[in-house]
């Protein structure tokens, strides 16, 4: 046991060590994982809040038939950037920035592994965010939808550089994303708290890992078609083009390899963050863990296997079809185990009904209900006739608001706490809830109806009397109640974070190893470094036992051997510095002179390549940091 | 059976069974199979998805009930582990049963759609444009093909193959009372088949985001008997009568003589335009501009004093005439029928 003196000095020497500097250099150097966290959720949830205005834009338009309001040109930059914003600049960016906030912390790590590249992706996040938004302020915002299909996105029918912007903005967001995954699989597999072994490892990382394996395997894809296309646009390449001997179904195949592991690439994490919270909330550990983890690897490669279904009616051979209606109904047994097992956890538990947990049960109303459209949409035939539809509309609304948006919703009430150490007031979440879950279902469910009475997707106005006009009234209606959801939880957040009350180290009795620490945490995360002994760290009994001989002169790290945990290596953890942004500004100018020459590729590489030297110059041991190092070694002799 | 089943779906009767653009209201043997797996869907995910309900309903009351006591971490076993563990298993079997089940329905649906018989089929070739649809009757004597544009009229309880092609970008044509979609891609030919089985009007619609106008982008379809469509082709094949009145001769020289003729063809005119929509017999359509207006004199007029307004961004433009010279030409369009 260590006493309280010995604390104090171990304090004081890792907030001196783990120091960053202040001011505007901090904000520009930063490399603690919390912090870029911190800036990646608010910066994801402002992209959130715009995109849903577009939405508000498009219902209004839509609440009655040939309504003048909005022009079709207008209208189609309006859903080409919701729907960009929401897939690429929100969804998948929201959910890497909650798990880099949380799995170091999960991992009772000091900080997320390769801390500058965290810095790098959040920059380059940013910049390609605010570039797109940029563009469709200036009225060259993409217009060719979410998913640009070629030939309508080429150079022939797309002129300008609307196209190319969407393109490059991409680009910009898969970096980022994939600089996340490579940090979440290194810090998963090798910097776990010792003692935590893979079975022991909470769902979370596990979802966590699954996922970034899955945006490694996946991005790469769309990075291939984008380029292409930019290429086709600016060079001149035929890669699209079927008069010259290229393919326009190549985009949708390229495409939806990413596509469609892209939908559970967002979903999967909200998989973690469900199980998280109904074992806390069920205060019982969830059943069927080893199920529960298959599912989550099954969820992953299935969800490779079924892009052709979103390509039915390009005209594929029928037989190919088939095998892709299996894939996409097989992925239907992991999903249905888990939320079985989510809810004999609440039905076996002891459970609290708290904001986090109404979320999780909104979910799973939700969701299911979207799963099994999505069974229906698996099968050929009847995808034909509701493909590109309102009906899938509904669908996919019901499977990423309900499967991901609620989740993250639960997510937010349930580590705000951590985030903030102060809770948020769970009156006002209950009306957060309920206005949501309510106008959620109001708005998306008359959509089912109105893609089997024929009103297809993307349309910017309707014929009267084809028995559409009722139902988009209603669902017109039924977001603005979701608007006024979303400003109780803007309220909620913004009050709370000055007045809630106090949370304390672990406010909701939970048990993993996040909550073993101070709300909000110390810059260095962890005093001692802990030593997981079960699945429920916190809940195992005793005190949770700790490890010393991490090293407190300098920023360290710890490695530990994959499966079974067992401390390996001391690593060396990356202090503050100015290189990631300058690198990122480097990349800005080169994805954005792209778009405008094909020289800027050449010559934009040269500040890449300066600001990159700069990155990963070995530094020179300062005086200090020698001394600190002998005495260390001197103490250990 | 299905008849009966259809009655008991509870979406439907929320719907309303009418709908000259609806899934639920099928007019051929293609969509009427697609609505019996869309039943059994239906029945099948609504029984799975009241179970989940049910189990959620009643872990949460059970839970009202008030428990307490310390966290339940993974060492200590709970005595409802067991059982819920086997509810688990069976539950699995229970999903995997029921998507067997709606995997080889689905699958012996298609199998039906492709295996369809196609004797006597007539063939109709469709083009996708920006924004409108080009219709071609196929006939093996080439004198007897036709074109028309923005309309299928189909013979009843006869086979007819559709081939789709796209003229610029990917079109996608869907027509739900007769068939499940198919795209029409550049340098493909994909084909479809329909066969419809009662009389009506129907409406399509593009369902492949394809631009601007893509929501003005419909087509009107006739299922009629088959004596009346022998009739009806047999007026398409011929050229409209010459224009009768003053003001209709002054319309078709404006229509020579402007800009029009450089886009669309009138079979006996001088206007052999091929990349605008065809107007042979455009006074004989239900409506105009690819569904965005029911055809009428005034519709038409106003249709040509802006075509811009009606439907913005479509590739038609603004040709300035004179007031009496669009009175002409109107006068002239209405006779085309």
């Amino acid at each position: 046991m260590s006493t309280p003196l010995e604390d104090e000095v171990l304090r004081e020497q890792l907030e001196r060590v783990w120091a960053h500097p202040t001011g505007w250099r901090g904000v520009l150097m930063a490399v603690d994982h919390k912090v870029i966290a911190r800036r990646y959720i608010a910066t994801a949830f402002v992209f959130f809040f715009l995109a849903g205005a577009l939405a508000l834009l498009m219902r209004l338009q839509l609440s009655r038939p040939e309504s003048g309001l909005i022009g079709p040109d207008r209208y189609n930059q309006l859903f080409s950037m919701h729907g960009t914003t929401m897939m690429f600049l929100f969804a998948v960016p929201v959910m890497e920035a909650v798990a880099v906030y949380l799995v170091p912390l999960m991992c009772g790590a000091r900080n997320i592994c390769f801390p500058r590249l965290n810095a790098y992706g959040y920059w380059v996040y940013l910049f390609g965010g605010i570039m797109i938004w940029v563009a469709f302020a200036l009225n060259i915002g993409p217009e060719t939808g979410w998913f640009s299909y070629v030939p309508l996105a080429g150079p022939e029918f797309s002129p300008g550089k609307r196209t190319d912007f969407w393109a490059q903005m991409v680009t910009f967001t898969e970096v980022a994303a994939l600089a996340v995954a490579v940090q979440l699989v290194a810090q998963i597999l090798k910097q776990r708290a010792p003692g935590m072994t893979l079975s022991r490892m909470p769902l979370f990382l596990w979802a966590m890992l699954v996922t970034a394996f899955m945006v490694i395997f996946a991005m790469p894809a769309v990075m291939v078609a984008t380029t292409f296309l930019i290429s086709d646009r600016l060079v001149g390449t035929q890669f699209y083009n079927p008069a010259e001997g290229g393919d326009p179904l190549l985009w949708q195949h390229l495409f939806w390899f990413f596509g469609h592991p892209e939908v559970y690439i967002i979903f999967i994490p909200a998989l973690g963050m469900v199980s998280q919270i109904v074992a806390t909330f069920s205060r019982r550990t969830i059943l069927a863990y080893p199920a529960m983890v298959l599912a989550l690897l099954a969820n992953g490669l299935l969800a490779f296997g079924l892009w052709v279904h979103h390509m039915f009616a390009t005209g594929l051979p029928r037989l190919g079809n088939s095998f892709y209606t299996s894939a996409s109904m097989m992925i239907a047994i992991p999903s249905g185990l888990q939320i079985f097992a989510w809810i004999a956890t609440i039905w076996d538990g002891k459970p609290r009904f708290r904001t986090p947990l109404l979320f999780v049960i909104g979910f799973i109303v939700i969701f299911v209900l979207g799963g099994l459209t999505g069974v229906m949409l698996a099968s050929v035939p009847l995808d034909l006739q509701v493909h590109d539809t309102y009906f899938v509309v509904a669908h996919f609304h019901y499977v990423l608001i309900g499967g991901a948006v609620f989740p993250l919703f639960g997510a937010v009430y349930y580590w705000f706490p951590k985030i903030t150490g102060r809770m948020l007031d769970e009156r006002a979440g209950a009306w957060n809830f309920w206005t949501f879950f309510i106008g959620f279902n109001v708005t998306f469910f008359p959509m089912h109806m109105l893609g089997i009475l024929g009103m297809p997707r993307r349309i910017y106005t309707y014929k009267a009397g084809l028995g559409w006009d009722g139902w988009n009234l209603v669902a017109s209606l039924g977001s603005a109640l979701i608007a006024i959801s979303m400003l109780i939880f803007v309220v909620n957040i913004l009050v709370s974070a000055r007045r809630g009350k106090i949370a304390g180290g672990n406010p909701w009795e939970a048990s993993s190893l996040e909550w073993a620490t101070a709300s909000p945490p110390p810059v260095y995360n962890f005093l001692r470094t802990p030593v997981v002994t079960g699945r429920e760290p916190l809940w195992e009994g005793d005190d949770l036992p700790v490890m010393s001989g991490l090293g407190d002169t300098r920023r360290e790290t710890l490695c530990v051997t994959i499966v079974e945990a067992e401390p390996d290596v001391r690593q060396k953890s990356a202090p503050p510095t100015i290189w990631p942004l300058l690198a990122a500004l480097a990349t800005t100018a080169l994805f954005i002179g792209s778009i405008f020459h094909e020289w800027a590729v050449v010559w934009g590489a040269i500040p890449v390549a300066i600001t990159l030297c700069g990155w990963f110059w070995p530094g020179r041991p300062t005086r200090r940091a020698v001394k600190a190092e002998t005495s260390l070694e001197e103490r250990a002799a | 059976m299905i008849r009966r089943l259809l009655a008991l779906t509870p979406a439907f009767a929320l719907t309303g069974c009418g709908g000259a653009q609806s899934v639920l209201d099928p007019a051929s043997d293609q969509a009427a199979s697609v609505f019996g797996v869309w039943t059994l869907m239906l029945w099948i995910c609504g029984i799975m998805y009241a179970l989940v309900l049910a189990f959620l309903a009643l872990a949460i009351w059970r839970a009202r009930r008030g428990l307490a006591g310390p966290p339940l971490a993974e060492g200590q076993k709970s005595p409802a582990d067991r059982p819920l563990l086997r509810w688990l298993t069976g539950w699995v079997g229970l999903v995997v049963a029921g998507l067997l089940v709606l995997t080889f329905g689905s699958f012996l649906v298609d199998r039906q759609l492709a295996m369809a018989d196609q004797r006597n089929a007539l063939t109709v070739r469709i083009t996708g444009y920006q924004w409108w649809w080009r219709v071609e009757y196929d006939d093996p004597v080439p004198s007897r093909r036709f074109v028309t544009a923005n309309e299928l009229h189909l013979p009843v309880d006869r086979p007819v193959r559709l081939e789709l092609e796209a003229g610029d970008v990917i079109h996608s044509f869907w027509v739900p009372n007769l068939s499940g979609k198919q795209d029409l891609i550049p340098g493909r030919t994909n084909r479809l088949l329909v066969t419809p089985r009662r009389i009506g009007q129907f409406r399509g619609q593009c369902a492949e985001f394809c631009g601007l106008q893509h929501a003005w982008m419909a087509l009107d379809v006739t299922v009629e008997p088959q004596t009346t469509f022998a009739a009806w082709a047999e007026a398409q094949r011929r050229a409209p009568p010459a224009p009768a009145t003053a003001q209709a001769v002054h319309g078709r020289d404006v229509f020579v003589g402007a800009a029009c003729n450089s886009c669309h063809q009138v079979v006996g005119q001088p206007a052999q335009g091929q990349t605008g929509p065809d107007l042979t017999h455009l006074a004989s359509r239900r409506s105009l501009a690819a569904g965005a207006r029911p055809y009428s004199r005034t519709a038409l007029d106003e249709w040509l004093k802006n075509p811009q307004a009606l439907k913005p961004g479509n590739h038609m433009p603004l040709v300035k005439m004179r007031p009496e010279e669009r009175a002409a030409l109107v006068a002239y369009l209405d006779t085309l029928k």
